[in-house]
């Protein structure tokens, strides 16, 4: 797979604090990559240097090939991008929006209005498409800005939180809406969040970043395994004489096995395709079980791993973040 | 190019005509000076002779001295006695001083929005931004100086008994070079600007010179002479002696309109190649 995304020490200082430190990660084509990260870890400056809002203080990054500083119009042209501050025009309608984004993007008239239809009923928006987005709610007008950003269909497609202070039954249809525009057009998507879950759900492989540092990039369930595997709870009826330490341990996945009268916890990789072998030895001892839990390992632990803190300690909540962010912008107005 | 410079305009458009309480508002403001200033001050009145004198004075003197003093005034106030219409002529380039004013705070709004965010990661050119921007301020500002125009008509504004075609074209392309130029200027100025705080200090530091150190509102020859020199500078000035030209009379001096409008097409011409240097260098994100 060729990669689409590539940057090279990419490094952005405000002042004294770096906000992005000497950051190196490819995105491969066809990809979904997140970026997952608390406040203030650095995933909105990266994003805007990746879609030529910020110049780099240091390094560069190319998309497609072009590089985000010499080529910059090059690149504003294969990419789209959903911000994380909402950019709507509050005096305009939906549609109005919608169709002045899409002449911004060049997009042939008919062409425009049918997409719009489409984007609009996509993110639920079609019965509010012709009010002005003044009347619009916190999540109608996320949803409304996501509808921009994919209404023409870019190569690489950056969101900036894309859920973020959506209700629940709205993140799930947003999520599959993303997965289809890779399935469909082969987009490459490129997104921050600090969801757990929406990295977990979505993402086919994710940069945990700290502090503008990446501590790590892998697959969700990579990186999951790394932690040292899932962990397989095993309580027996009977044998409470018979040792089955050694019958574990010769399967290759398990790691280690802990032993407490008939209660046997054991460390393994893959857990979902071991658990069935140890059941198998377990019945081959003519032994029978009373109970069997598997536990995986979440990315909540992994995010500790890397980073020495949990996600939602520091978080606070963001949707207030959010919602103070707007009614800031509303009192300046 | 022509494209999404078209789509831009007509998003302002949209927000402008969606918004008759500002529509009237930027229309009642000059209208009130036009009232306080134009029809308090009748400043012919200053200088008319109390009638007790007139009637010491034998008879076939009195024309002559009347004529005298119609004279000075007509000498200061450039070819009108009026005051009223010395003043709506020049409240056109007022009107067009503060739609210029205006655009420029638009592209804070759009900053401050984060509209603006939109369309720097768009394909689109720079340039395209800035040439949006100074269209539909130009469009605003010549609309809403037609309306200053007919209310003045309605309160008395003395047009040049075959006024035509020719002066109103006059008027329309004096309006239009004053209101590339200040509108360019404007933006070129606020374009890095991230606060209404900081951009209405700096616009109150330049509008209050433009305004008063022209011959908008007064004549530069009643001026202190460092004001005449700043006024002579002053694109209002000139704009607004070319209108009120083209309101009094239709025998043009050639030389000053020439004079005039040469001045205004190297401003015009001037601000908007600085304004979109200014734009392709300056208009960023951060
Ligand atoms: N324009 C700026 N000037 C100065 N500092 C900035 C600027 N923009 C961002 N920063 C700082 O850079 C750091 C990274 O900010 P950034 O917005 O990239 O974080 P983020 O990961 O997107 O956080 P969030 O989850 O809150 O959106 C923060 O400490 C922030 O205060
Ligand atoms: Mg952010």
């Amino acid at each position: 797979m060729a990669s689409i995304i590539q940057t090279y020490d990419l490094t952005k200082r405000f002042g004294k604090l770096i906000a992005v430190d000497h950051v190196n990660f490819s995105v491969n084509e066809g990809e979904i990559f997140g970026l997952l990260g608390p406040n203030g870890a650095g995933k909105t400056t990266t994003i805007n240097m990746l879609t030529t809002l910020l110049k780099p203080t240091d390094g560069t990054a190319s998309i497609l090939g072009y590089d985000i500083v010499k080529d910059e119009s090059m690149v504003r042209r294969v990419i789209g991008l959903v911000p994380q501050d909402l950019t709507v025009d509050e005096d305009l309608t939906g549609r109005e929006n919608l169709m002045l984004h899409a002449r911004l993007y060049h997009l042939d008239k008919d062409v425009a209005k049918k997409r719009i239809n489409e984007v609009l009923s996509l993110v639920n928006l079609l019965e509010f498409a012709d009010k002005k987005v003044e009347t619009y709610s916190g999540g109608m007008r996320k949803r409304l800005e996501l509808a921009e950003g994919l209404i023409h269909y870019p190569k690489i497609l950056f969101l900036d939180e894309p859920t973020l202070g959506l209700d629940v039954q709205t993140r799930a249809v947003i999520w599959d809406y993303i997965k289809q525009l890779r399935k469909d057009h082969h987009m490459t998507i490129f997104l921050t969040t600090h969801y757990m879950d929406e990295a977990d759900t979505l993402c086919d492989r994710i940069a945990i970043i700290d502090y503008g540092r990446i501590k790590v990039i892998d697959s969700p369930s990579n990186l999951k395994d790394s932690l040292g595997g899932d962990i397989i709870e095993l309580d027996l009826i009977n044998g409470i004489n018979t040792n089955m330490e050694s019958a574990f341990l010769t399967i290759p996945q398990v790691k280690e096995v802990k032993k407490e009268g008939n209660h046997y916890r054991i460390k393994v990789m893959k857990g979902e395709e071991v658990l069935p072998i140890i059941v198998k030895r377990v019945v081959e001892r003519d032994l029978r079980i009373s109970r069997v839990s598997l536990i995986k390992p979440t990315l909540d632990q992994v995010y500790l791993e890397y980073t020495g803190r949990l996600l939602r300690e520091i978080e606070g909540s963001s949707e207030d973040v959010w919602r103070m962010r707007r009614i800031l912008k509303r009192i300046r107005a | 190019m022509i494209d999404e410079i078209f789509a831009l305009i007509m998003r302002e458009v949209k927000k402008w005509v969606r918004e008759p309480f500002l529509i009237l508002m930027m229309i009642i403001q000059p209208t009130l000076w036009l009232g306080l200033f134009g029809k308090a001050f009748n400043l012919s009145g200053l200088i008319s002779i109390p009638p007790e004198i007139i009637k010491e004075l034998p008879p076939d003197k009195t024309h002559i001295i009347s004529d005298l003093f119609n004279r000075i005034l007509q000498n200061t106030f450039g070819g009108t006695t009026d005051y009223f219409t010395y003043i709506s002529a020049g409240m056109l380039s007022i009107v067009i001083l503060f739609t210029s004013m205006f655009s420029g705070m638009s592209i804070v709004w759009d900053r401050r929005f984060g509209f603006l965010n939109k369309l720097l990661v768009a394909p689109i050119s720079r340039c395209s931004i800035i040439i949006a921007k100074v269209s539909f301020s130009v469009l605003r500002g010549i609309v809403q100086a037609l309306l200053v125009f007919s209310i003045a008509l309605a309160f008395g504004l003395k047009l040049t008994h075959n006024f035509n075609l020719i002066n109103l074209l006059g008027i329309l392309t004096t309006l239009l070079l004053l209101s590339i130029g200040l509108s360019s200027l404007f933006i070129a100025i606020t374009i890095r600007i991230k606060s209404w705080e900081a951009h209405a200090a700096v616009v109150n530091l330049l509008n209050l010179p433009l305004m008063f150190a022209s011959s908008a509102l007064f004549p530069i020859k009643q001026m202190p002479s460092w004001l005449q020199m700043i006024a002579k500078f002053n694109p209002i000035s000139y704009a607004s002696d070319n209108i009120r030209i083209f309101i009094l009379s239709n025998e043009f001096n050639m030389q000053i309109l020439l004079h005039n409008f040469e001045f205004l097409i190297i401003f015009a011409l001037t601000f908007s190649i600085v304004g979109i240097l200014v734009a392709e260098r300056m208009l960023k994100f951060d």
